[in-house]
């Protein structure tokens, strides 16, 4: 059991980065941050769950998912259907043709609840749906193309092309989706006012342990044997293919978390947000996620959450400011992560910091044992 | 459909076909310059609708300077304006070339993230530039109009110029690649890099001009989209998914796949359309190119060199 613990905090190295980082979200942010700057975060760290699933599926997996947007939209609409149902019930929607139903699918004329909606009154389908749904598609997309063995680029290519036609098909069925404007509106969930600051707060620090056990559950991956063959067909695929494994089940395995892991982050976005809309799920948005991994650090679960934290930070107030400035920024640091620094931050800090952390720590380590010593010593 | 009688249906026939065939030469366009430089040399350029959009962009500031400083030469400024697009695209083309892709040869998804770097930067510059709403470029009066074979037919003559526009091209292309000297090279290199330049061909320089040539005709694209639709800074971005798609389809070495991917997907998007709503009409289309993608990943037409 202890052993499990120390795999899933990564270590000594790991679980001190896992420490800092859940000391900067669990009590520096909500002591510092107003509760609107706080909700911000929050909304930030629902990206980090994309990007930390591409740290698996990239960095470790080796297969660029362009698509993880795609995701994150059907954890996002999944939760925003739950509470849109919750939202219209019979008196708050007397005014309208249909009463029930929710009001942009009065607003196109349909009358009646869309088989798809029927199962969204229970919670606990709603949850359960949110991980099957994109589990199932994630599936069936990376088992049909990595049985088939296409991979890298074109894998990249046909990811992004679903991330398309899933905005057009969205934003075109209007009366089923909500269409461009999404979902709206949402108030409670089971009856619990999300709206109020309490429930904003609440929302935050499930959001906050939520994301700090997925990435525990990464490290548990990835510090398996599971983890180290990802490493290795990544590298080098044929010579994994010609030591006895299916190749293709790995990484199906990788993509598939991935997925799951961004709509969790997707479903936290709805509650803490408010809403759920197209532009969430599309190309721009999803390719946006690699760059927060990429400016973390494609190989750190850990660097994912800073670079996320970081390129949205940088994003509000770049473009509150110097709207023009920050597309040229934002190419800059796509070109600028690919040619200078590829391990993003977390390579920064490999090279230049993590030798004098160590030292540090072994220094630390030395003086306690000393110490200890010193107490036996003076006990005999 | 009583309402129609048997001429009224040949119209809209011959109408409707019509415009199959002016979207297949929009795709064919778009994807011809991307045929060379992903097809042949592999290198994903996320950027190339951007390069489109310099083409579209160069018509628009020769048509207003012409109609500033010279306006007794508008009708023939069009065909100037074409090799300008052409040459301005061509000479971006060689620039990013120098500076970013040659680096990145042997890492393709890291190309993939940082042309669309520079795609945003583009973006960016063009909105700075030429300003964010949409532009239109004044366009010589042999462009415009129809053309009536019957009172009923209403051709469009914009919709011809860019169907001989793209037949042009895909020649030019064909003859390029497949009869001239430095397609020989250009294929040597593609097939086997080491080999190519043991006997003595200077690959860098074929891997810069080659991709210089793709953005060149991607500017022509764009020069030809004028005609049909305005320019913003961000058109180019809307044709990449496709763009990449018709490429993919057609099996990505293949140049005659790529013509049969466009011709496919043209007309079955144009049918669906008008069965559908557009919306839809492109959703079916999307997916099943994807599903078709998915049983038969080389493509429609798989090259039949062995990698």
């Amino acid at each position: 059991m202890n052993a499990l613990l120390n795999r899933a905090l990564g270590e000594r190295n790991g679980a001190i980065g896992l420490a800092v980082l859940a000391v900067i979200i669990l009590l520096i942010m909500p002591l510092a941050l107003d509760i609107f700057r706080l909700n911000l975060v929050g909304k930030y760290l629902t990206y980090a769950f994309a990007a930390v699933g591409l740290v698996m599926v990239w960095g470790y997996g080796g297969i660029l998912s362009l698509g993880q947007g795609v995701f994150f939209g059907f954890g996002g609409y999944c939760m925003a259907m739950f509470l849109k149902l919750e939202a219209s019930d019979l008196t708050s929607t007397a005014h309208q043709t249909t009463p029930g139903i929710p009001d942009f699918m009065d607003w196109n004329q349909v009358t009646q609840l869309p088989m798809i909606w029927q199962p969204f009154h229970s919670f606990a389908f709603t949850v359960f749906a949110i991980i099957a749904v994109p589990l199932l598609i994630s599936y069936v997309i990376s088992a049909a193309m990595f049985k088939r063995r296409v991979g890298g680029v074109y894998f990249s290519i046909i990811t992004q092309a679903i991330a398309a036609i899933l905005t057009i098909l969205v934003v075109g069925q209007q009366g089923l989706t909500g269409g461009i404007n999404g979902i709206t509106d949402l108030k409670t969930l089971n009856g619990w006012n999300i709206n109020t600051d309490s429930a904003k707060y609440l929302l935050y620090f499930i959001n906050g342990a939520l994301l700090l056990g997925v990435i525990m559950v990464c490290n548990l991956v990835l510090s398996s044997k599971l983890g180290r063959l990802l490493l290795a067909l990544r590298d080098k695929e044929d010579r994994v293919r010609f030591s006895g494994y299916d190749v293709a089940n790995f990484k199906i395995f990788t993509f598939c978390m991935g997925a799951v892991i961004s709509a969790i982050g997707g479903a936290m976005f709805t509650l803490q947000v408010g809403f759920m809309s197209p532009s969430i799920i599309g190309i721009v948005p999803s390719i946006e996620m690699v760059i927060f991994a990429a400016i973390g650090g494609r190989m750190s679960l850990v660097g994912a959450v800073y670079g996320t934290l970081i390129v949205n930070y940088g994003k509000t107030a770049f473009s509150e400011s110097f709207p023009s400035l920050w597309l040229l920024f934002m190419g800059a640091m796509f070109i600028g992560v690919v040619m200078v620094f590829p391990n993003g931050l977390a390579g920064l800090y490999q090279s230049h910091l993590n030798d004098r952390v160590t030292r540090l720590l072994n220094r630390i380590k030395k003086v306690k044992s000393s110490d200890q010593l010193k107490v036996v010593k003076a006990e005999s | 459909m009583d309402a129609y009688s048997l001429s009224d249906l040949w119209s809209i026939l011959v109408m409707q076909g019509f415009s199959g065939l002016s979207l297949f030469s929009v795709l064919l366009l778009m994807a011809l310059g991307l045929a060379i430089i992903f097809g042949q040399m592999g290198v994903i350029n996320m950027a190339h609708g951007e390069f489109m959009t310099i083409g579209a962009y160069t018509i628009y500031s020769f048509s207003k300077l012409t109609e500033t400083y010279f306006p007794t030469l508008m009708p023939y400024y069009f065909i100037v304006a074409i090799l300008g697009a052409f040459l301005i695209a061509f000479v971006v083309g060689y620039l990013v070339e120098y500076t970013l892709i040659r680096h990145l040869y042997k890492r393709p998804l890291d190309t993939l993230l940082a042309t669309w770097g520079l795609s945003l930067i583009m973006q960016q510059l063009f909105r700075s530039a030429f300003g964010a709403r949409e532009v239109s470029a004044t366009l010589p009066d042999w462009l415009m109009g129809s053309w009536k074979p019957t009172p009923d037919i209403d051709i469009p003559l914009n919709g011809i110029f860019v169907m001989v526009m793209s037949i042009l091209v895909t020649g030019a292309v064909v003859l390029f690649l497949f009869r001239s000297n430095w397609g020989l090279k250009v294929r040597a290199t593609t097939q086997n890099r080491v080999m190519a330049g043991a006997v003595g061909i200077n690959t860098k320089k074929i891997d810069r001009v080659t991709f210089a040539i793709g953005c060149g005709i991607a500017g022509v694209a764009g020069a030809c989209f004028t005609t049909i639709a305005s320019t913003g800074p961000t058109s180019g971005s809307l044709y990449i998914v496709d763009t990449f798609l018709v490429v993919v389809f057609g099996g990505s070495a293949s140049l005659f796949g790529t013509v049969a991917s466009a011709f496919s997907i043209a007309q079955a998007q144009s049918v669906l359309t008008f069965f559908l709503t557009n919306a839809m009409g492109k959703v079916v289309t999307l997916m099943t190119i994807i599903t078709i993608l998915m049983m038969r990943p080389e493509g429609l037409f798989r090259s039949k060199v062995r990698r």
